[in-house]
């Protein structure tokens, strides 16, 4: 299907139904339960899921298959996201433009920093990616107050040209909209005690998010990619053959980079406000943790973890601690309040400790991250099964390549 | 001529700062050819250190006083901190104004301990792995670090001030001749500078006169050998380990004084401090420190009005053009070994 094996298309067709369903499948309870706040399928939540998706597919492209780890990928984030708005107030509020505007300029933004990063690799190209997202964050915050809107973000106004659909009418800021569908519109489902919200925006993001995703498996299969991976593997030897790694390391920090814009785009997309905070290196950090926590190198693991810690930084900090005395009310009192004391400096405003400890965890334990430890347990339950029926021969067929 | 004099004044806290953080960072990838992202945190430790020691010496209880009433005409309630009440009045009030220097007793062994138990408990394991793996666990380690900081002592910075000996300025441009009020120098940058070189000399001449130190700089040149000469240089870089991270944190210690600590002190810093290390060359202790200076010189010559002026937004972004340029035509860095991380 699509020029992609069996075991891929499969994978495709998870992604594409987890993600079209996913407002059903994120608002598994009941509205009125006491569980609904554990309910994820509100349209806000549900768009960053799949935008940050697509930012760490990129990123992913990036350090999993060349092992190149860049700590300033905000930075075309960031240049894409006002290159999105600017198209916005420029042109029209349809979200095509702003789109595609978002990706050439995050694309032309990475060849540059890409082509002076790539000459050096390891942690100097670490360091050099900090540098110069760094210098952008700095300038979009100071001098180029200009294009950037400085402190206060990069905003509509109601004055802005819009040379395609002429200034706002009325004296609303214009919303964002796909030929006249309207970005924040939705459609509520109500069946029983459950409901659905269905967001036009959303699917905008999951759609495009699907086809990222699917281009990011072709390239993962394809020879371009071998190429990126002998990079990771052995660099030296591969020049020995006579290969030049810095194009192929240049396309993939490009493509990563205009994924990174394409992210940036439709997040603006969603709400027209960007900001310069958006560049700065933390944020670069939390893509880095979004693709070790999933699973550097593997297709699916960078969705899974910006899908893992936008779930959590959303739900885990809104539990407190009347909700844990509900939860530990089975136990003894003296017993329930030390539960909760000790609990509680992992929920709430604590939940970037638990963050970082999990990340901690899986980087010692788990290299492979979630997608590893899911593979270890499937396995060990697939070697119990087969173990009676076959013996040893599980063995071989538990030692598959991790992909 | 007054104004460059005042922007090298300006310079050298900042860069003592980065020089010392530098070091200790250097002093790890030297020894244990470990990146460690960190170090900030180890450096918001030290801060930190300061924070604990403060609230320490001003645990108080509450002492009726029966000479003053407040406004309703009630006998007045005042803390009295225990230390007055073992030192008597005055010994206990010059105690507490002299708590960030007290400090540095406590956060020595604090930070020795720390940096021990994280070389033990974590580092150890990662030596064979790669870098990039070293980066990103030390990179949780800080972000829990902070975290833990920010739960016990909230968001907001704390304000640790200096001795009040050291809290006004010194007219530093009359001794050089200038006119009175050219060069204000604060007393406490300027004893943040002398600290540093302290601290700086102290380390260098631990690994230049001493037998411990002898053996560590072997190490760093050869570890192997070493090793089977039948030293066993593991412990000997534990504890450089802790050494580095007591130096990280005594910078800590004495900077609460010019910048309130808060948790995220660290971050700030170790992106900067990365920069110097690679500006100074990767593994090279004198390029560190002469980086360290260099760019908190050059930082503070950007800040000039004159030349924001020429150049808009300079003062942001000098220390990473600088890298970048470094990184680039020289990737040894300036004083690196030939052969250290050289790719």
């Amino acid at each position: 299907m699509l020029g992609l094996n069996k075991k891929d298309g499969t994978l495709l067709l998870i992604v594409i139904g987890l993600t079209l369903f996913a407002p059903f499948l994120l608002n598994p309870f009941p509205v009125e339960s006491e569980l609904a706040q554990f309910n994820a399928g509100y349209p806000d939540l549900m768009q960053r899921f799949v935008i940050f998706g697509i930012f760490a597919i990129g990123f992913n492209i990036l350090f999993g298959l060349t092992g190149y780890l860049s700590f300033g990928h905000a930075a075309f984030l960031g240049a894409g996201s006002y290159a999105g708005v600017w198209m916005m107030k420029l042109l029209s509020m349809n979200v095509i433009p702003a789109i595609v505007a978002a990706v050439i300029v995050a694309g032309l933004f990475s060849v540059l920093i890409g082509y002076i990063s790539l000459r050096r690799s390891g942690i100097y190209f670490s360091i050099l990616t900090l540098a110069f997202a760094q210098m952008s964050f700095a300038l979009a915050y100071s001098v180029l107050t200009p294009i950037t809107g400085g402190e206060t973000g990069l905003q509509l106004s109601l004055d802005d040209p819009r040379i395609l659909t002429g200034g706002a009418e009325g004296g609303n800021l214009p919303v964002p909209s796909l030929f006249g569908l309207e970005m924040r519109d939705s459609f509520d489902l109500v069946l029983g005690s459950w409901l659905f919200t269905f967001n036009v925006g959303y699917y905008v993001c999951a759609i495009i998010m699907i086809a990222a995703f699917y281009l990011a498996i072709r390239i993962f299969r394809s020879p371009f990619g071998m190429m990126l991976r002998a990079v990771k593997s052995n660099q030296q030897r591969m020049s020995y053959t006579g290969l030049n790694s810095r194009p192929y390391t240049l396309a993939a920090f490009v493509i990563s980079g205009m994924y990174a814009g394409l992210a940036g785009g439709l997040m603006v997309s969603m709400d027209p406000l960007a900001g310069a905070e958006r560049m700065q290196w933390t944020a670069s950090g939390e893509v880095v943790l979004m693709t070790i926590l999933g699973g550097a190198g593997t297709l699916i693991g960078p969705v899974l973890g910006a899908g893992f810690i936008k779930y959590f930084e959303n739900i885990f900090s809104k539990i407190n601690d009347q909700i844990l005395h509900g939860w530990f009310a089975f136990l003894p009192d003296g017993l329930e309040n030390a539960m909760v004391a000790l609990v509680h400096p992992f929920i709430g405003k604590g939940w970037h400790l638990t963050l970082g400890i999990l990340f901690m965890l899986v980087v010692i334990f788990l290299p492979g991250g979630l997608v590893e430890g899911g593979q270890r347990v499937g396995r060990f339950a697939f070697r119990r099964r087969n173990k009676k029926a076959e013996g040893a021969e599980a063995e071989g067929a538990a030692k598959q390549p991790a992909e | 001529m007054d104004q460059i004099i005042l922007q090298i004044l300006n310079g050298l806290d900042k860069g003592s700062a980065y020089a010392l953080i530098a070091l200790g960072l250097t002093l790890i990838f030297g020894t244990l050819g470990v990146v460690n992202f960190a170090h900030g945190a180890l450096f918001m430790l030290g801060a930190f250190c300061a924070v604990t020691v403060q609230r320490l010496l001003t645990l108080s209880h509450e002492v009726v006083d029966p000479e003053r009433t407040d406004f309703l005409g009630n006998p007045l309630k005042v803390d009295v901190p225990y230390v007055m009440d073992i030192f008597g009045e005055s010994t206990g009030a010059a105690i507490i104004d002299w708590s960030v220097p007290l400090a540095i007793l406590f956060a020595i062994p604090v930070m020795i301990l720390i940096g021990v138990v994280m070389e033990r408990g974590l580092i150890k394991h990662f030596y064979k792995r790669p870098h990039a793996d070293q980066i990103l666990v030390t990179f949780g380690l800080a972000i829990v670090l902070q975290e833990i900081i920010k739960y016990f002592y909230g968001a907001n910075p704390i304000q640790t001030p200096a001795p009040e000996a050291f809290r006004g300025s010194l007219d530093f441009g009359v001794w050089l001749g200038f006119e009175a009020n050219q060069i204000i120098y604060p007393y406490w940058r300027l004893v943040y500078f002398l600290f540093a070189a302290i601290i700086i000399a102290g380390v260098f001449a631990f690994l230049q006169f001493t037998t411990f130190g002898m053996v560590v700089r072997a190490g760093m040149a050869d570890r192997e050998t070493v090793g089977l000469l039948g030293i066993d240089i593991d412990k000997r870089f534990t504890m450089m380990f802790g050494i580095a991270a007591a130096v990280a944190g005594l910078a800590g210690v004495m900077y609460g004084p010019i910048n309130a600590p808060n948790y995220h002190m660290g971050m700030d810093f170790l992106v900067l401090s990365f920069v110097v290390v690679v500006v100074g060359g990767m593994g090279s202790l004198p390029g560190a420190v002469a980086a360290g200076f260099l760019l908190g010189i050059l930082e503070s010559f950007a800040s000039m009005s004159a030349v924001i002026d020429l150049i808009p937004g300079i003062n942001q972004i000098i220390i990473y053009l600088v890298a970048i340029v470094i990184l680039l035509t020289r990737p040894r860095g300036l004083m690196g070994r030939k052969g250290v991380m050289e790719d």
